[in-house]
């Protein structure tokens, strides 16, 4: 069906949904790429009034990508709950917008609503929505997630700790993840990106992170970032697995890229469960994503990024993680070509995934290809921060050695507890506390005796210190 | 003073630095960096931005290969320049008219095609090609491996490996590329094998070697993990995750 639009006595038409979608996105150069964006900022509002005056009905009768075909559109039809929905049936896109923003509208009716809404749905009402508009509806809704730690509560910030290592060797990921802890990052996880693919490197991070844990008694997880069908095997030879990860995107193609399908998503969180490590009803499971992950594996069906990216987090909700992660600027400029991109991006990602339910945390971070620096992370670290961001990701100094892109650094964590007011999950504020990391008043001090003393006892280190 | 004793008392700091060449221990005011801290950071940002920019000295290469009994044959991407290879990743793996027209008059059918290309660091390429395909070439020789003529490709990425692959006709094909340059190295190459490759062939289907540098993984062990890797894939006809589950 045709959708169309009059601008001063000049008509737009748009054949159909997902050509109304693409081209009332935000400007990107992963739309430019794909060749659906629209040709300039005029055809681009002429997209975003007729996408406003769109009933969100017509997501439930057009599908951008036919379930015929793809998993995840059979699998995003089998969540939607129309009686969750029935709040907001009767809106078009811009009422929805408008509904999101009032000031009555907070947790109790956005968590109501959560599986009434399609990823499609939350899609569309964030090509209308300025930053201020995605910060302003995501800094009311809460997802809070738990494992050894609480993570997303409200007015706390959490960090992944990500002491990756060019080769994994052992006391290289060592020394990076206790750099973070020295610095006060690592609530959410300590979590590795492999170098290698094997089993048996892969039970030899899982094992070395959980002695790292479990010595200094921090109240968090671990996870080896490798292929799902590696876990699955550590998981078989018993290997010290808190979670489970993998890399999702949008459609059934695009996860086949990836080399993973729901059925073994459900037989490693199946596995997953079965080593018991957690307590009963902790979520289990981490996920990555990014804009621009199904058009490079050219599995995006003439479908924008930024609504692939959403149709991923069918894919996430459908298991109750424990962490959800957008890598918003790893994947290159050809996708999010500059810092301000990248910054929507981010802020449009942390929104899409809340409202579908997601404990949603952000990669804030940029490779040297792209035209972004340190400065464009500051902007978007403080605006996630006042979007509620349930958490970030940390490396020593930004710079991460093995994967070759900038992230935040430590650094960045303390100052969201300096200056923005945000400490970690309780669990691991104590911890901090009771190690003598931090003060009374929460501050970070340098090099406590006590810690110092336990890392300095640590087998790991032993090996080849002193 | 009390707390003068307590630092005396203090066991001497662990030094992380020599165990990563990540950015540990860099000291902190508040939460900002040390200036030195933060102004070396810049200087590698900047230095990395120039390395995205540079060319790969082909000539050189070509030189440095000379007495292996391969030859090389040179090819572009139908990205014609450095700024529309950045934004159009895809016109980066097409094989350009020239290029097609040039490997369709080669002969087919070897059992290995090893494509060098520049991805995103010229520099990767210019330390690090030539060694390792020197030590790659010996190992597969010893196991009687055909391998065709190497292909230098400019304005490459990875999958321009199964353009060059199929126009071969060669049963695996061996892709070094220029990985996207970080701050602490802007010098790695990374190895991607692929099984019967052909345009389309999905990015689970190849296996990856990365981090090749000095400082890195060394050429000697990459060089070993490639042919292994090779062996496999010739044993088990297929590549990629397919292979992990087999091996």
């Amino acid at each position: 069906m045709p959708y169309r639009t009059t601008i001063e006595r000049t008509t737009f038409s748009f054949a159909d949904l997902k050509e109304l979608m693409a081209k009332a996105t935000p400007e990107r150069s992963g739309d430019q790429l794909a060749g659906i964006s629209a040709e300039g900022p005029v055809e681009r509002l002429a997209a975003q009034m007729a996408l406003a005056d769109l009933p969100l009905k017509a997501f439930l009768a057009e599908e951008l990508i036919p379930s015929d075909d793809d998993e995840v559109s059979r699998l995003i039809a089998a969540q939607h709950d129309p009686a969750a929905f029935a709040a907001v049936s009767s809106f078009t896109v811009g009422q929805f917008r408008e509904w999101l923003l009032r000031p009555e509208v907070q947790q109790p009716q956005l968590e109501a609503l959560t599986f009434g809404l399609t990823p499609e749905m939350v899609a569309a009402v964030s090509k209308i929505m300025r930053l201020q508009d995605l910060i302003a509806v995501a800094a009311k809704r809460q997802v809070v997630t738990r494992f050894r730690s609480t993570i997303g509560l409200k007015g706390r910030l959490s960090t992944r700790n990500q002491p990756n290592h060019p080769t994994d060797d052992s006391l290289g990921i060592a020394a990076s993840a206790i750099d973070g802890l020295l610095m006060g990052t690592g609530d959410a996880v300590i979590g590795v990106n492999p170098a290698t693919d094997t089993v048996s490197d892969y039970v030899r991070i899982v094992e070395l992170l959980d002695e790292l844990r479990s010595r200094l008694a921090i109240p968090t997880q671990t996870c080896c970032l490798g292929h799902v069908s590696t876990a699955i095997k550590a998981i078989a030879a018993e290997a010290p697995v808190d979670l489970v990860f993998q890399s999702i995107a949008g459609s059934q193609k695009a996860n086949d890229g990836f080399g993973v399908d729901l059925a073994m998503l459900r037989e490693a969180h199946e596995a997953v469960r079965g080593l018991k490590r957690a307590p009963a009803g902790a979520n289990l499971m981490y996920f990555e994503t990014g804009q621009g992950a199904a058009l490079s594996a050219d599995a995006h069906f003439g479908v924008d990024q930024q609504t692939m990216e959403a149709r991923a987090y069918a894919i996430a909700r459908e298991f109750q993680p424990l962490l959800v992660n957008t890598v918003v600027g790893f994947i290159g400029p050809e996708y999010l070509f500059n810092g301000k991109q990248i910054i929507r991006a981010g802020l449009e990602d942390h929104f899409c995934g809340k409202l579908l339910g997601l404990p949603m945390g952000v990669d804030v971070c940029y490779t040297n290809h792209a035209d972004a620096d340190q400065e464009d992370m500051d902007a978007l670290l403080t605006l996630l921060c006042a979007a509620g961001v349930n958490f970030v990701i940390t490396v020593p100094g930004a710079d991460d050695v093995m994967l070759n892109y900038q992230s935040l650094a430590h650094h960045d964590a303390e100052y969201c507890r300096e200056t923005l007011g945000r400490p970690p999950a309780p669990e691991f504020e104590r911890w901090l506390g009771e190690i003598g990391l931090t003060d009374a008043s929460g501050r970070l001090l340098d090099s406590p005796l006590k810690l110092t003393n336990d890392i300095a006892a640590l087998r790991l280190l032993e090996a080849r210190h002193g | 003073m009390a707390e003068d004793s307590l630092t005396r008392r203090e066991p001497p700091a662990i030094d992380l630095r020599r165990m990563t060449e990540a950015r540990v221990q860099l000291g902190r005011f508040g939460a900002g960096l040390p200036t030195r801290a933060a102004q070396a950071f810049l200087l590698d940002h900047a230095r990395a931005r120039e390395a995205v920019w540079s060319v790969v000295d082909w000539d050189r290469l070509v030189e440095r290969l000379a007495d292996l009994p391969v030859g090389t044959v040179a090819v572009e991407s139908a990205a014609h320049d450095r700024s529309t290879f950045v934004r159009r990743p895809d016109l980066g793996r097409k094989l350009s008219d020239r290029s097609s027209h040039c490997l369709a008059g080669m002969p087919r059918g070897s059992d290995v095609a090893i494509v060098v290309g520049d991805g995103l660091s010229a520099s990767a390429i210019d330390l690090n090609a030539a060694p390792l395909i020197r030590a790659v070439i010996g190992r597969l020789q010893l196991h009687r491996l055909a391998v065709a003529p190497i292909v230098l490709a400019s304005q490459a990425r990875v999958a321009l490996g199964d353009a060059v692959g199929e126009a071969l006709g060669a049963r695996i094909s061996i892709v070094m590329i220029g990985e996207r340059p970080g701050l602490s190295a802007a010098d790695s190459l990374g190895v991607y094998i692929t099984y019967g490759p052909k345009t389309g062939t999905p990015d689970s289907r190849r296996n990856c070697i990365s981090n090749i540098r000095r400082g890195g993984l060394s050429i000697e062990a990459a060089a070993e993990s490639v042919v292994a890797l090779v062996l496999d894939m010739i044993r088990t006809e297929t590549s990629g995750v397919a292979l992990l589950t087999r091996r």
